[in-house]
């Protein structure tokens, strides 16, 4: 069920901005990219425009081409509700419905899409779900309680587990571990290994030990300066990056020596 | 002072006992607010009862002693930080004071004048062939009831509809114009808004129509800005967070509104509604209009004569009977019942928001 993603000289806008420039990348199947780069450098923005959330904001557009499955996402004829279906993303801060119990925060993507599902299903899902999410043992015993009474870290998994019950092929996560604790963080690590088995993934993070330990392939960004729209520099496998990359400003980044 | 003092050595002439006494200021003592209050008080009856003084300046004396004299002890004991402080304190807590001196003598008034002139005949006949005593505001009451009620069911669903299309799809020169326009019909004098629907029925049905349906109509007029208003503020209040992570699931904008944003603020929404019913549930002039007076019981919204409570409390009032005491203790009545009701309507608002907002914890 996972699929790669070909993303050739993608220009994204807010308005008349140019916020990214001239992105060529090609994310492959059963792994996990690893964007890193400076703030403001623009990979969030590309992350929202894999899965077109970044239309949600209003004048944003985006010019190029992001093929999966030999479809271009950005063609008139594409649904991007359907492509959201897709491609399933968790947010910098954890965001459970707070209105809903951690059961139904799970099968929120089902429910939410009008699909009828049976008792036992829902249950065998919510199970899935949060033991995909390395969740169900913490929370088996208060399925019923609201998701807002977790803690942030299992907040983060929760929307893990949401974001994988409606079984997506590609995963978008952007900074997932931004606001956790050093061991909320590896559980989520932890998770992300376990998950490239079966889906496409593709990370933002600001930890570099973080991207080292988690991906195979690695992207990195860049920004001339303020105003200036941001740019791949290079990308290339995790171990080539973080020992050899081709770019002194790579170097200068992953060392911690800037500019 | 050791400025050489380094890591590890003991400042030996730090001057502790400055230090002390930077960090440990004289403090009035604790009692010394309500001793001043007290002596302001005391001030206050003395020189109105035993020196025949007005009320006014004797309570504007006492006051004035209790403020400047907390301010100069302050000064004089504190410091000038600290005597300001507690006299900005004093000023705010009497404005606070001030205003609800007139909440407080209404609702004493209404209490003590309306409350004795309940009964169950009070509430359970008309006005029917009353000639001074006796009598009720059965029909009065329930026409406020169906009148309000019906405008109500009027105003909430075209009001919160146009909220959400404010807030998660208007843009540009249409969003803005609607703004403007609510933004005007809040102002719009209420008998106006009588006099509109008047108008407008009488178009339908002649002139002279009278009608509870009119009533509800104006009490629309007047509703509508308060819900869209209220509607807004609450639904800008929903995090974008929520919405993204709902449309991130593949879930589309009308179903992310109706399961996730509308559910996350329906404590906020019925409280505006309420506060936006309960407004417009005293509402007089529009209602003299269009709805009319009548002595009779009426509960048909579309057909006649509909009584409401403030109308009762009007007619009561502007033409009472000989003697007139009956009439002016049945509109105190009328007003004692009205403003339980919005109470009532208050109490509701507060139970929905607890028993509504989304659970923490």
């Amino acid at each position: 069920m996972a699929k790669s993603i070909e993303v050739s000289d993608l220009n994204i806008y807010y308005g008349s901005f140019l916020a990214v420039e001239g992105v060529t990348l090609p994310i492959a199947a059963r792994s996990v990219t690893a964007l890193i780069g400076p703030s403001g450098c623009g990979k969030s923005t590309f992350l929202r425009s894999l899965n077109r959330m970044h239309e949600v904001i209003p004048g944003a557009r985006v010019t190029g081409k992001i093929i999966i499955d030999g479809r271009d996402l950005y063609d008139s004829d594409v649904d991007p509700v359907e492509v959201r279906r897709n491609i399933g993303m968790v947010f910098q801060r954890p965001n459970p419905f707070p209105t809903m119990t951690i059961s139904e925060n799970v099968i929120a993507g089902v429910r939410l899409n009008g699909k009828r599902i049976s008792k036992p299903d829902a249950a065998e899902l919510v199970e899935r779900s949060l033991r995909g999410a390395n969740l169900w043992e913490e929370v088996k015993d208060r399925l019923n309680k609201p998701g807002g009474s977790l803690s942030g870290g299992q907040q983060q998994r929760l929307c893990i587990a949401r974001a994988i019950a409606v079984e997506p092929q590609v995963l978008l996560m952007d900074e997932p571990c931004s606001a956790l604790d050093p061991i909320s963080t590896s559980a989520v690590e932890d998770l992300i290994h376990e998950l490239k088995e079966n889906y496409t993934i593709a990370i933002v993070t600001h930890n570099m030990q973080q991207a080292s330990r988690v991906s195979d392939t690695t992207a990195f960004f860049n920004i001339a300066g303020v105003g200036s729209p941001g740019r791949l520099i290079e990308y290339g496998t995790t171990t080539k990056m973080f020992s050899n990359p081709d770019n002194p400003a790579t170097e200068a980044y992953i060392s911690g020596r800037f500019g | 002072m050791a400025h050489a003092a380094g890591p590890g050595t003991r400042p030996d002439d730090l001057d502790i006992e400055a230090l002390e006494r930077q960090l440990h200021s004289p403090r009035l003592p604790r009692f010394a607010t309500p001793a001043l209050g007290t002596v302001g008080i005391a001030l206050a009856a003395l020189l109105y009862l035993g020196l025949g003084q007005g009320l006014a300046v004797s309570i504007v004396v006492g006051w004035l002693v209790f403020v400047v004299g907390l301010f100069v002890m302050s000064r004089l004991v504190e410091g000038s930080r600290k005597s300001r402080d507690r006299l900005a304190t004093s000023l705010v807590t009497s404005a606070f004071v001030v205003a609800l001196l007139p909440l407080a003598s209404l609702l004493w008034q209404v209490i003590s004048k309306g409350a004795p002139v309940v009964s169950s005949t009070f509430l359970s006949a008309s006005m029917r062939n009353v000639v001074g005593e006796g009598g009720g505001i059965y029909h009065a009451i329930f026409g406020t009831l169906l009148v309000t009620g019906m405008a109500t069911v009027l105003s909430v669903p075209i009001g919160l509809l146009t909220a959400i299309y404010l807030v998660e799809y208007g843009t540009g020169r249409l969003s803005r114009s609607i703004t403007f326009l609510v933004d005007v019909m809040t102002g719009i004098p209420s008998i106006v808004a009588g006099l509109f629907a008047y108008a407008l029925f009488a178009i339908f049905f002649g002139e002279g129509v009278r009608m509870g349906l009119g009533g509800a109509v104006a009490l629309s007029v007047l509703m509508i800005p308060l819900v869209v208003r209220s509607g807004e503020e609450i639904l800008k209040l929903v995090p974008a967070d929520l919405r993204e992570a709902s449309y991130a699931l593949g879930v589309p904008k009308w179903r992310t509104i109706a399961k996730i944003v509308l559910p996350t603020a329906l404590a906020g929404i019925v409280t505006g509604v309420t506060i936006a019913t309960a407004r417009v549930i005293g509402e007089t002039a529009p209602l003299l209009i269009i709805c009319g007076s009548t002595d009779s019981t009426n509960f048909n919204l579309f057909g006649g004569r509909i009584m409401t409570l403030p109308v009762y409390i009007y007619g009561q009032y502007k033409n009472p009977g000989i003697p007139p005491e009956f009439s002016v203790d049945r509109a105190w009545g009328a007003a004692f019942v009205l403003t339980v009701i919005v109470m009532l309507l208050s109490l509701i608002a507060r139970l929905v928001s607890h028993f509504f907002s989304p659970k923490k914890a």
